[in-house]
């Protein structure tokens, strides 16, 4: 079983879900047998979680969505061109 | 290859993402709506490049970083990287102690997470120099894996976990000061 250092270590690689199944095994056997380690997981696991909810939430601009709407629609390089070029395929945009 | 006319089907849904991580970029909301933008436009011209049944999410958070890095990056100083300065392994979880829980059905922990602002996390993670915070904007936030920010900065795989082991530490340590700030945690904290 790993001890405290070495499962330390491999906090963010096991948070970011970039361990191997045997590795992260063995930080599952010593979390189970460690109050502390453990704990210290679930706080780093529950961070990251407030830190993606509370940092991702802006409102899109409804200007923005208009605009790219008009855009996308339309006539998105404003070359006069609409969509991919219309009926003319060879015409490129830039 | 992918067909131009279904861009926007296909990219619309990625806006909203594509729009938050543009103000965590550039700290500023006409820039973001003018970064997205011009992302989105980009990405439409070159959706002919983009092969069909890869990850679309991935390769317009590329388009949009590097939009960010030639555009907007280059008319901010960039700060020093020895500016994040050395804080140690879990810095903020070893303080947290010394936060007093209001509500006993929570752990002190959970309560702290709770009573961050929102404001507060956006300011930890947009005060990091831009080689930490991309990083960490793009695997904390936006959830790709080392690869995947390794392929859309440019670095490799060593330097994206190193750099994200050092700005999460430095974002620990921002939040940790503005819990202080607001009598969070500390000795004179009674509730």
């Amino acid at each position: 079983m790993a001890d405290c250092n070495e499962t330390l270590r491999e906090l963010e690689p096991f948070i970011d879900g970039e361990i191997s199944d045997e590795a992260r095994e063995h930080i599952h056997g010593h979390l189970g047998a460690c109050v502390d380690c453990q704990q210290a997981f679930e706080f780093h696991l529950e961070l990251r979680e407030a830190v993606r909810r509370k940092a991702s939430n802006d409102e899109l601009p409804a200007s923005l969505v208009a605009k790219l709407e008009v855009c996308l629609r339309d006539d998105f390089d404003g070359d006069g061109v609409v969509g991919s070029g219309g009926s003319d395929d060879s015409a490129s945009v830039r | 290859m992918a067909d131009r006319s279904s861009f926007a089907d296909q990219a619309m849904e990625f806006t909203p993402q594509l729009f938050s991580a543009a103000l965590r970029m550039t700290r500023n909301r006409a820039d973001a709506e003018d970064l997205v933008q011009e992302a989105m436009l980009r990405g439409f011209r070159s959706f002919h490049t983009f092969t069909e049944g890869t990850n679309l999410r991935a390769w317009l958070f590329r388009i949009l970083t590097n939009v960010y890095i030639n555009s907007y990056r280059a008319k901010q100083r960039r700060p020093d990287e020895t500016d994040l300065g050395e804080v140690e392994d879990l810095y903020l979880y070893r303080r947290i102690g010394s936060f007093e829980t209001a509500a006993a059905s929570l752990s002190a922990e959970e309560q702290f997470l709770d009573l961050l602002t929102d404001d507060e996390v956006k300011a930890a993670l947009e005060d990091l120099p831009d080689n930490f915070r991309l990083p960490v904007l793009l695997a904390d936030v936006e959830g790709f894996a080392y690869r995947e920010i390794a392929d859309i900065l440019d670095i490799p795989v060593g330097t994206v976990m190193s750099r994200l082991h050092r700005g999460r530490k430095a974002m620990q340590r921002a939040l940790y000061s503005f819990a202080v700030d607001r009598g969070l945690v500390g000795a004179a904290s009674d509730n």
